[in-house]
């Protein structure tokens, strides 16, 4: 890297279509060095085509990027010199053992071969593979995939690593430790690009959340910033009959047209004594709850309130109909 | 700049290749196993009559004496299709964007599946051989003939298998990528390998004299019979190269592209 403080990644003005279907319309981001960063988006907004782009696999139509200062299109072999990719589809070789796998990475980076298998010793043990090093990669879980793909990743001791989807498809306890991989490798200093559907997931890594819709960046900054964007959760309560919900929205203050004739959804800051507040209220009136339910905002919400559509892309699509 | 690197990456998948054909046999054992098959099936089954139209009264050990040679062409046709299929089944997998997207030399993903196929081209012929061999094939070729039979197998191997590298890169799926080479299968029969042309029909006779297994039978019949190749060991080895430089040309081409999406 050329200049230590300069940012580890930076994109400007990147387009990308195939054939007549746009994917990426203008992006421009900067990441700095060692730090998390998170694109966020649904389906289809074009994260993966941009990671491509980034780790050399994609040329871009129009537009430059760089990382750790190297251009990607005229300097692809340095900037594979010091990336590491975790695709969203495993990489990992079925017919080699989780320890061939890690020893097949060691000698394509040139690692001598005695401080190699030492490093593959290393990862194996890091990543809770040691028991199953000598099986074969096709008998090993989801989870225990996905280990050794971010194992072999790791194995060049990469500046930049490029993490698509790196939780999709796992189990919620192979997912937390997922998590706590990535945060140990930003704690060592290392830069992380990942992308992903889950706001939760930017939430809890990333420094910088930029989301992506349909090629295009709708907001960028950090979690805090983007959720102070959003507009808070609210509260649905569930009731017995229509004249419950009527004095339920009477005593509530709130106008009862447009809503399900048996739920109200009372907007709410997410704090105690809103919700203390709200029970107490129906309490009051004298009003059966059937079921209540606390809404935090998630990644709908958050498309909700910057595009003014759902997350769901099969959904957008309908809604795009509608308004030609 | 990464060439440097050229033969260590390529001997590191050399490497994977190899222990891919030792995890799945039954990849690896057809192209052993088949021409045997073949050779025994015609032998015993179709030979003692086609012997008779080798030579008046030949029988079964004049046609083992004139297929031999053909049979070991057919072996290696026979090996280069795993190639397509052990490639196309390679580049379905995600571990292939894995490599592109490391500073290796790129051509090494390739060379390793060159090589492995070549290795398992050798072990079907010794195979071939051997089995012809034990059955009464007796050559006259002397140790130089033997090698040079050795020589133009290993040309005709490189060219087959850079062939079905393409093929296994273009095809869409590892079921596509199996057929393809079937013509590589095809053609030794109207070749000069199993029959002698000029007991074919005109069209198949000028077709077979004008495909590159007929003057490649034709030199190794020669060479194991002792003789000199002559302008058959010429034709033979310009067909080689050439399709293996087309080949090679045509697989780099098709590895590196830019994918549509």
């Amino acid at each position: 890297m050329t200049n230590p403080s300069s940012p580890a990644i930076t994109a400007v003005d990147v387009r990308k279509s195939f054939g007549d279907n746009v994917v990426l319309d203008g992006l421009e981001f900067a990441v700095e060095q060692g730090s998390v960063f998170a694109l966020l988006g649904p389906n289809g907004a074009g994260k993966t085509t941009m990671v491509r782009i980034l780790t050399t696999l994609l040329d871009a139509d129009r537009g430059t990027v760089r990382v750790a200062g190297y251009d990607v299109r005229r300097e692809p072999d340095a900037v594979r010199d010091v990336i590491g990719v975790t695709g969203q589809f495993s990489a990992v070789d079925d017919l080699l053992t989780g320890r061939e796998n890690l020893a097949l990475m060691a000698d394509l980076h040139h690692l001598p071969h005695g401080p190699g298998r030492e490093r593959v010793g290393k990862l194996l043990e890091q990543f809770e593979l040691t028991d199953a090093a000598d099986r074969m990669a096709m008998t090993y879980s989801g989870g225990m995939r996905r280990r050794l793909d971010l194992a072999m990743t790791l194995i060049g001791a990469p500046q930049v690593i490029f993490l698509d989807e790196p939780t999709t498809g796992l189990d919620p306890r192979s997912r937390r430790t997922m998590w706590e991989i990535v945060e140990s490798l930003a704690d060592d200093g290392t830069t992380v690009f990942l992308t992903t559907q889950y706001l939760d997931e930017a939430d809890k890594l990333a420094d910088q959340v930029a989301i992506l819709d349909r090629g295009r960046l709708v907001a960028e900054g950090t979690a805090q910033e983007l959720k102070q964007q959003i507009p808070g959760g609210r509260i649905d309560v569930q009731f017995a009959d229509t004249d419950a919900q009527l004095v339920a929205a009477a005593a509530l203050g709130m106008p009862v047209a447009d809503q399900d004739p048996l739920s109200l959804q009372i907007p709410t800051d997410g704090n105690v004594a809103t919700l203390r507040r709200v029970l107490r209220d129906l309490d009051d009136a004298g009003v059966d709850v059937v079921d209540l339910a606390i809404h935090t905002p998630d990644l709908d919400d958050v498309f909700f309130a910057l595009t003014g559509r759902g997350a769901d892309p099969a959904q957008s699509t309908t809604e795009e109909e509608v308004h030609r | 700049m990464t060439s440097t690197y050229a033969l260590r990456d390529s001997a590191t998948m050399l490497r994977r290749d190899l222990r891919h054909l030792q995890r799945y046999p039954g990849l690896s054992l057809y192209p052993i196993f088949m021409p045997v098959i073949f050779l025994l099936l015609f032998v015993y089954v179709f030979g003692g009559t086609l012997g008779n139209g080798i030579t008046v009264g030949g029988g079964r050990s004049a046609y083992l004496n004139f297929l031999a040679p053909g049979l070991v062409v057919f072996t290696v046709a026979g090996a280069a299709q795993i190639t397509a299929i052990s490639v196309a089944k390679d580049m379905t997998e995600g571990i292939i964007a894995r490599f592109k997207t490391m500073r290796i030399w790129r051509p090494a993903v390739l060379a390793g599946h060159v090589f492995s196929s070549l290795a398992l081209t050798l072990i079907s012929l010794a195979v071939t051989v051997a089995t012809a061999l034990l059955i009464g094939y007796r050559p006259a070729a002397n140790p130089l003939h033997w090698l040079a039979v050795l020589g133009l197998l290993t040309l005709l191997a490189v060219a087959l298998i850079w062939l079905s590298v393409a093929f296994g890169l273009i095809a869409k799926s590892v079921e596509t990528a199996s057929n393809m080479p079937m013509f590589l299968l095809l053609l030794p029969f109207l070749s000069s390998a199993f029959v002698p042309v000029d007991s074919m029909p005109a069209g198949f006779r000028w077709f077979a004299e004008n495909q590159p297994f007929t003057p490649i039978t034709d030199a190794v019949r020669s060479l194991l019979a002792n003789q000199s190749a002559g302008s058959a060991g010429v034709k033979a080895i310009v067909w080689c190269l050439a399709i293996t430089a087309a080949s090679y040309v045509w697989a780099r081409y098709l590895y590196n592209r830019r994918p549509a999406n």
